[in-house]
C-alpha cells in the first residue's frame, strides 16, 4: 500500500518546525506503524536525508516509550493500544496520514516527533512511591487485600506513563496519569501511610509542570493504551480535598 | 489561611470551587424553572409566589448573596483555569480529532460566558426593571412583565438561545461537578450520565416553555 505522510520535522528544541510531506510506498499492511516509519527512514537515509526521529523501545505495548499523534488521535485509530501495536491494516491504500509529536508546554520537542516527558517522572518523584518496607514475597501474602481493591489498584497500575492522556486532552492536563498513580498506591494497605500527602504533592508537582486542568471531556481515557478509567481522577480529587482540608495524617 | 491558599492555589482546588458553586447553581435553576411554570396557572398564581418570595426579606437576601458569591467564584475560577489550560498547549496540533468530547463539554467556556451576560441582563430586566424592552415594568406584576416582554420577538429569542446554552452547560456541568468534588462513585462508563441529562432537559424545557407560550399566544 501507498500512503502520503505529513510529518512534523524539527531539527532541535529551539529550531522552528514544520509539517513535511513524504510518500510511503510499497508498505505491507502487516507492518506495525513504527515499522512503516523504519522503512521510510531507511529510504531517507539512502537518499542522504536526515531520518525522522521518533521514540520507541519495546514495541510490544508495555514500555510506554512510543507516542505519536496520528491523524489527530493519540496512538492512532486503534483503541486500547500504543502506536507500536497499531498496524498498517488499520489504514487504506492511498490514505493521507498526519503524524505529530505530543503537544504540551510540559512536553517540549527534542527533535521531530520525540518529546521530553520527564515532567511525568518528576510527578512520580514527588509522591508516586511508598516508603514502608514491604519485605519478601511471603510477607506480601500475609497482608490481606480485598479482591476489589486489588483489581482496581492493578487497573490503575497498568499505566505505562506514555503521556497519551496529556496529548489527547484539550487542556493538556496530566490528571489521568497522576490520578492513576494516586489510585494505584492509595488503594493498597502499603500505600496508606502517605496516601493524602502523596495526593497533595503529586497534584502540586503537576501544577508546577504547567499542565492544564481537567474539564472531564473524557478524551484521556479514550486515548489511554491501557484504558485507565477517569474514575481515578475523582479519587485523586477526593484524596486531595481530604489532605488539604483535614490533614495528611492517614 | 495558608491551607486555604494552598487549596485554591492548586488547579484541583479551583475545580472543587467550580464544582461546589456549580452545584449551588444547579439547585437554583431547578427551583427557579419549576417556579416559572406557575405562569401557566394564571397571573394570580405566579404573582402570589413572587410576593411570597419577597416577603421572606432577609432570607431572600441571604439566598441572593449565596448565589451572587457562587457566580463570582465560579467565573473567577473558570477564567483562571482557562488561562492555565490555554497556556498548557502553546503550539496547537495541525490536526486533532476529538473522540468522545460532547458539544456540551466543548461549549462550557463560551456557553458559560454567554450565560454570564444573560444573568446580568436578566436581573436588570426582570428583577430590577432597569431594562424595559416593553417600556413598562411593575415590580408587583411578574406575570405582566413576562407577557409584555416576551411578546417582543427578539427578547423571546434571546431567552430561548440563552436557555439552550444553559441546557448544554447543565448537561456537562451537573455530572462533572460531582466528579470534581470527588464524591461520584466509580462507574464502568464514567461518561454515561443519565441524571444529568434529565436535569438539563427538565430545566431547559421548563425555562423555554414560558417565552414560547407567550409567543404562541397560549399565555397572554
Amino acid at each position: 500500500m501507498n500512503l502520503t505522510l505529513h510529518v512534523w520535522r524539527q531539527a532541535g528544541p529551539k529550531a522552528p518546525g514544520k509539517m513535511v510531506v513524504y510518500q510511503a510506498t510499497d508498505i505491507s499492511p502487516d507492518m506495525s506503524f513504527l515499522e512503516m516509519l523504519d522503512v521510510v527512514n531507511e529510504r531517507l537515509t539512502e537518499r542522504g536525508e536526515v531520518p525522522i526521529a521518533f521514540d520507541h523501545d519495546c514495541r510490544e505495548g508495555i514500555c510506554g516509550m512510543c507516542s505519536l499523534m496520528i491523524n489527530g488521535v493519540a496512538h492512532g485509530p486503534m483503541k486500547g493500544t500504543a502506536t507500536c501495536q497499531l498496524h498498517m491494516r488499520s489504514f487504506k491504500d492511498g490514505d493521507t496520514v498526519y503524524i505529530e509529536p505530543w503537544r504540551a508546554r510540559a512536553f517540549p520537542v527534542i527533535k521531530d516527533l520525540t518529546v521530553d516527558r520527564s515532567a511525568l517522572d518528576r510527578i512520580i518523584q514527588a509522591g508516586g512511591f511508598i516508603t514502608a518496607p514491604t519485605g519478601g514475597a511471603q510477607d506480601a501474602n500475609t497482608i490481606l487485600v480485598p479482591k476489589e481493591s486489588v483489581e482496581s489498584a492493578m487497573d490503575a497500575a497498568a499505566c505505562i506513563g506514555c503521556g497519551a492522556c496529556v496529548a489527547a486532552c484539550p487542556n493538556a492536563s496530566a490528571s489521568l496519569f497522576t490520578a492513576a498513580k494516586v489510585t494505584h498506591l492509595g488503594l493498597l494497605p502499603q500505600g496508606q501511610p502517605e496516601r493524602y500527602r502523596r495526593a497533595l504533592e503529586m497534584v502540586d508537582q503537576m501544577d508546577l509542570e504547567n499542565f492544564g486542568s481537567c474539564t472531564l471531556h473524557g478524551e484521556c481515557q479514550e486515548a489511554c493504551p491501557k484504558e485507565i478509567s477517569m474514575d481515578t481522577i475523582t479519587r485523586m480529587n477526593r484524596d486531595f480535598i481530604r489532605g488539604r482540608l483535614i490533614g495528611t495524617r492517614a | 489561611m495558608g491551607s486555604l491558599r494552598g487549596f485554591y492555589g492548586s488547579m484541583v482546588g479551583k475545580k472543587v470551587v467550580m464544582g461546589v458553586t456549580g452545584l449551588i447553581g444547579v439547585g437554583f435553576v431547578i427551583l427557579h424553572s419549576l417556579g416559572n411554570l406557575l405562569v401557566f396557572r394564571g397571573p394570580a398564581a405566579i404573582n402570589s409566589y413572587s410576593h411570597f418570595l419577597k416577603s421572606t426579606g432577609e432570607l431572600l437576601w441571604a439566598l441572593r448573596i449565596v448565589l451572587i458569591v457562587a457566580v463570582i467564584l465560579h467565573v473567577i475560577a473558570a477564567v483562571q483555569l482557562t488561562q492555565q489550560s490555554r497556556a498548557a498547549r502553546p503550539i496547537a496540533y495541525t490536526k486533532q480529532e476529538r473522540q468522545v468530547a460532547t458539544v456540551a463539554s466543548r461549549t462550557m467556556r463560551w456557553g458559560g460566558a454567554l450565560l454570564l451576560v444573560f444573568i446580568v441582563l436578566h436581573i436588570l430586566h426582570f428583577t430590577t426593571g432597569t431594562i424595559k424592552p416593553a417600556g413598562v415594568f411593575s415590580p408587583d406584576d411578574v406575570y405582566a412583565n413576562m407577557v409584555t416582554s416576551f411578546r417582543i420577538w427578539w427578547v423571546a429569542l434571546f431567552y430561548v438561545v440563552a436557555m439552550l446554552a444553559l441546557g448544554l452547560h447543565l448537561f456537562h456541568g451537573a455530572w462533572s461537578s460531582v466528579r470534581s468534588i470527588g464524591v461520584s462513585p466509580p462507574s464502568p462508563q464514567p461518561l454515561h450520565h443519565r441524571i444529568s441529562l434529565a436535569i438539563a432537559l427538565l430545566v431547559w424545557a421548563a425555562f423555554t416553555a414560558v417565552p414560547l407560550a407567550v409567543v404562541a399566544g397560549i399565555v397572554r
